[in-house]
């Protein structure tokens, strides 16, 4: 059997049914065995860099690996920023590179590039199949390193000529990497110490993160909070492994998460973390984090645990969150039996009083521009009954969109966390409604960030993913004018977005529908016209201009530091953008 | 846990399969995350599928604490031991080619008999030295030779091994 219908037939072995890619000189035998078969289907891109999210997408939305095929060079070099995404967002996706032929190697050969150098610091383990014998094994551990422990992203390269030569089809059962450990079982004593600790906290706080989505984790989460009557904050990543609208939620905590989840920390006694991993956007001021409070942190990848230097972690507990968490609410159920249920009230008293007295809260009225806050809110109340998949690109609108857009459940939250990806919303959103036809997926995105794949429009239309996609068009990159604003005394160095497309005209261009909203009351109509079309849908909402995002901890503060609001020289009334640089024409009252 | 942020050198032996890109996934993960390499060695073992790295890193506790955990979670690396958190042996090698005149040819060589250094090469105006020994033992023979005049110097950098525990004394933390 030649390399091709081997990779063929390995990746039926491991379930796969679609690939995300794009040909080229060196794959071209794969995609010629590709073509001859039905079982898998391949969703060719307009960029591979849209290849990469769509797979992120799909793996993020179903916890199945994401499976992309490119070619070499270039091929090779638009993965780059979907590898990267993947591995600081622990995603489990599989991308196969095309490279020249063996003895082509280090030549300098046409479209030849280092696919393993420039891969290796952002992949969790990368391959070249060197020999077709190796190839069935190869993509076997590919699978397995992607899919266990902290999940991550892997390269297997693949030269011309394996893709040709000919071996005999066998598809190892057992994986056999001495070197490769990933899993973890918490230690009981561990477990147990937590369990007593959590018991005996005052104002104990749950801090979860992606890592549980990732585990599967949500259920032993809920039961942890409701058994310790413990308030939880979510991070970014974490949205949705813990109801939204449950009474013991707090919503996100971090740069701009809500008052109460970032003063619920600062201020707890106990942290448990899960599946989390400190993240400068969440800690803020790292030697002023959660000062008063013992730290549990519960992990599977070790070098997360006591990573950063200023916060000390008490208890640490190596493993898989699932199963530590299902072990830890045992032992609380034991532990904390027959404690006076009064210990945590006053606790509770004071997180209602800050969550009444600062809500996330924005004000639309009738004759003023749409506030990006009002869209986001009207998609989230006009759809949450439909339970939407949600992906964001990066920016103002993802912060917005993780404030107002109430997730119930996990895997339907797909945004770029660690690596801050524009462009990652709408091909992230196509992966996920690839694996879900029938399902609602929306895609929050800027006109910024928009534009950074919006070729994937043609995907989109061909391969009928119906994608809705909202824009909260600012005209700016919103997120770095509002710095500007704050922290560059109102230079708008290179932040206002001049010559923006007709979005309505570009959906139509790609055969897509594009609708327009230009004051509040024509948002309910557009979202609900949206929702309602078959196939995808480019929502252009043109919104208020200089609305900046609240909470804030500005870079370098401690959590109990948020500015809630514009500071007075911002304020409407002395605030005017003008646009900078060649925008002399744009003066813009707000 | 106490955590000290005293710099420190640390020796850390690993093993790890002899594969091409191995040695470059270490090095890259050293700079990638900013970390020192003092030296680095690379060889074969016993078992050719598996080689021997014995890296000499510095850097406080938490450092070292997560140098030990990034080498760890390498797919390739098979095993990871700070030997300096046990007794070990530490070996490293030098080459030193040292000038000589009529006068200093009796105390260069004076000098390799003390340090156990042999000559391996000579000329009328060079001797070359080949020693080995603690790092500590041959920055202490290039100290007094430097003044006599190195021409060349390489080293081999580190390579070390636990020391076998004996008798009752297997608990011993240094040498």
């Amino acid at each position: 059997m030649n390399g091709s219908k081997i990779f063929i037939e390995a990746l039926k072995c491991e379930g796969v049914d679609v690939i995300f890619g794009l040909p080229g000189g060196v794959v071209l035998k794969i995609f010629d065995e590709l073509h001859q078969q039905s079982d898998i289907q391949v969703v060719v891109t307009r960029h591979e860099q849209g290849a990469g999210h769509m797979a992120e997408g799909y793996a993020k939305a179903t916890g199945r690996p994401g499976i992309v095929l490119v070619t070499s060079g270039p091929g090779m070099t638009n993965i780059v920023t979907p590898l990267a995404d993947a591995y600081m967002d622990s995603v489990p996706i599989i991308v196969f590179t095309g490279q020249v032929s063996t003895q082509l190697i280090g030549n300098d050969a046409f479209q030849e590039a280092d696919n393993l150098g420039i891969s290796r610091p952002c992949t969790k383990h990368n391959f070249l199949v060197r020999d077709v014998k190796d190839l069935a094994r190869t993509i076997r551990e590919a699978f397995h390193i992607a899919t266990t422990g902290r999940p991550g992203p892997v390269l297997v390269d693949i030269p011309k000529d394996v893709s040709i030569n000919t071996a005999e089809f066998k598809y190892p059962k057992k994986v056999n990497l001495r070197g490769y450990n990933p899993n973890h079982c918490g230690d009981k004593t561990q477990v147990t110490r937590a369990a007593e600790a959590i018991s005996q906290a005052k104002r104990p706080i749950i801090y979860v993160g992606g890592g549980a989505v990732f585990s599967n984790a949500a259920d032993e989460v809920k039961a942890l909070a409701e058994i310790g009557n413990i308030p939880v904050d979510m991070t970014l990543m974490g949205l949705g492994v813990f109801p939204a609208t449950h009474p013991l939620s707090l919503g996100m905590l971090g740069m701009h998460g809500s008052y109460t989840a970032n003063m619920a920390i600062h201020h707890a006694d106990l942290v448990i973390a899960v599946g989390s991993r400190f993240d400068d956007r969440v800690t803020g001021k790292t030697s002023e984090f959660c000062p008063k409070a013992k730290i549990i942190h519960i992990d599977i990848d070790p070098t997360s645990i006591r990573k950063v230097r200023d916060i000390e972690v008490h208890i640490p507990i190596l493993g898989d969150v699932k199963a530590v968490l299902m072990e830890l609410t045992q032992a609380l159920k034991v532990s904390i039996d027959g404690r006076k249920k009064d210990l945590r009230e006053p606790w509770w008293n004071q997180l209602r009083d800050w969550m009444d007295r600062y809500p996330l809260t924005y004000a639309q009225s009738d004759d003023e521009a749409i506030k990006p806050q009002y869209v986001i809110d009207r998609l989230y109340r006009l759809t949450t009954d439909n339970d939407p998949i949600v992906s964001t690109d990066v920016g103002q609108h993802q912060m917005w969109a993780a404030q107002y857009f109430k997730l119930e459940h996990p895997r339907r939250w797909l945004t770029s966390g660690g690596l801050g990806t524009m462009g990652f919303g709408f091909p992230a959103a196509m992966g996920a409604q690839r694996a879900y036809p029938g399902r609602l997926v929306l895609c929050v995105s800027g006109d910024g960030s928009f534009q950074m794949n919006l070729q994937e429009l043609a995907t989109a239309v061909l391969y009928k993913l119906p994608v809705k996609v909202a824009i909260i068009n600012n005209h700016y990159h919103g997120m770095v004018r509002q710095w500007q604003d704050l922290f560059y005394e109102g230079r708008y160095a290179s932040s206002y977005l001049s010559g923006l497309p007709d979005y309505v005209k570009l959906a139509e261009a790609y055969g897509a529908l594009g609708l327009r909203a230009t004051s509040p009351s024509d948002v309910d109509a557009v979202i609900q016209e949206a929702v309602h079309m078959d196939g995808p849908v480019l929502m252009d909402f043109e919104v208020s201009r200089s609305e900046n995002c609240y909470p804030m901890i500005p870079a370098g503060g401690a959590n109990n530091e948020m500015l809630l609001q514009d500071p007075p020289h911002l304020s409407p009334a002395t605030k005017s953008l003008v646009g900078v640089s060649d925008d002399s024409d744009s003066v813009l009252t707000a | 846990m106490s955590v000290e942020s005293v710099e420190r050198e640390h020796i850390v032996s690993m093993r790890v399969e002899n594969r091409s890109g191995v040695l470059a996934r270490v090095a890259g993960l050293f700079s990638g995350r900013g970390y020192n390499i003092e030296s680095l060695t690379v060889a074969p073992t016993l078992d050719p599928t598996i080689s021997m790295m014995t890296i000499v890193t510095k850097g406080d506790d938490l450092i070292i604490e997560q140098i030990l955990k990034q080498l760890n979670k390498l797919v390739e690396a098979i095993s990871v031991v700070d030997l300096t958190e046990r007794a070990y042996i530490d070996r490293d090698m030098a080459i030193i080619k040292v000038k000589t005149t009529l006068e200093t040819r009796a105390e260069v060589f004076r000098i390799a008999e003390i340090f156990r250094a042999r000559v391996i090469d000579s000329t009328n105006t060079m001797y070359t030295l080949e020693v080995t020994g603690t790092g500590r033992k041959i920055e202490a023979m290039i100290y007094q030779l430097e003044s006599l005049g190195i021409e060349e110097l390489v080293r081999a950098g580190h390579i070390a091994v636990a020391r076998e525990p004996y008798g009752a004394d297997t608990d011993r933390r240094s040498e």
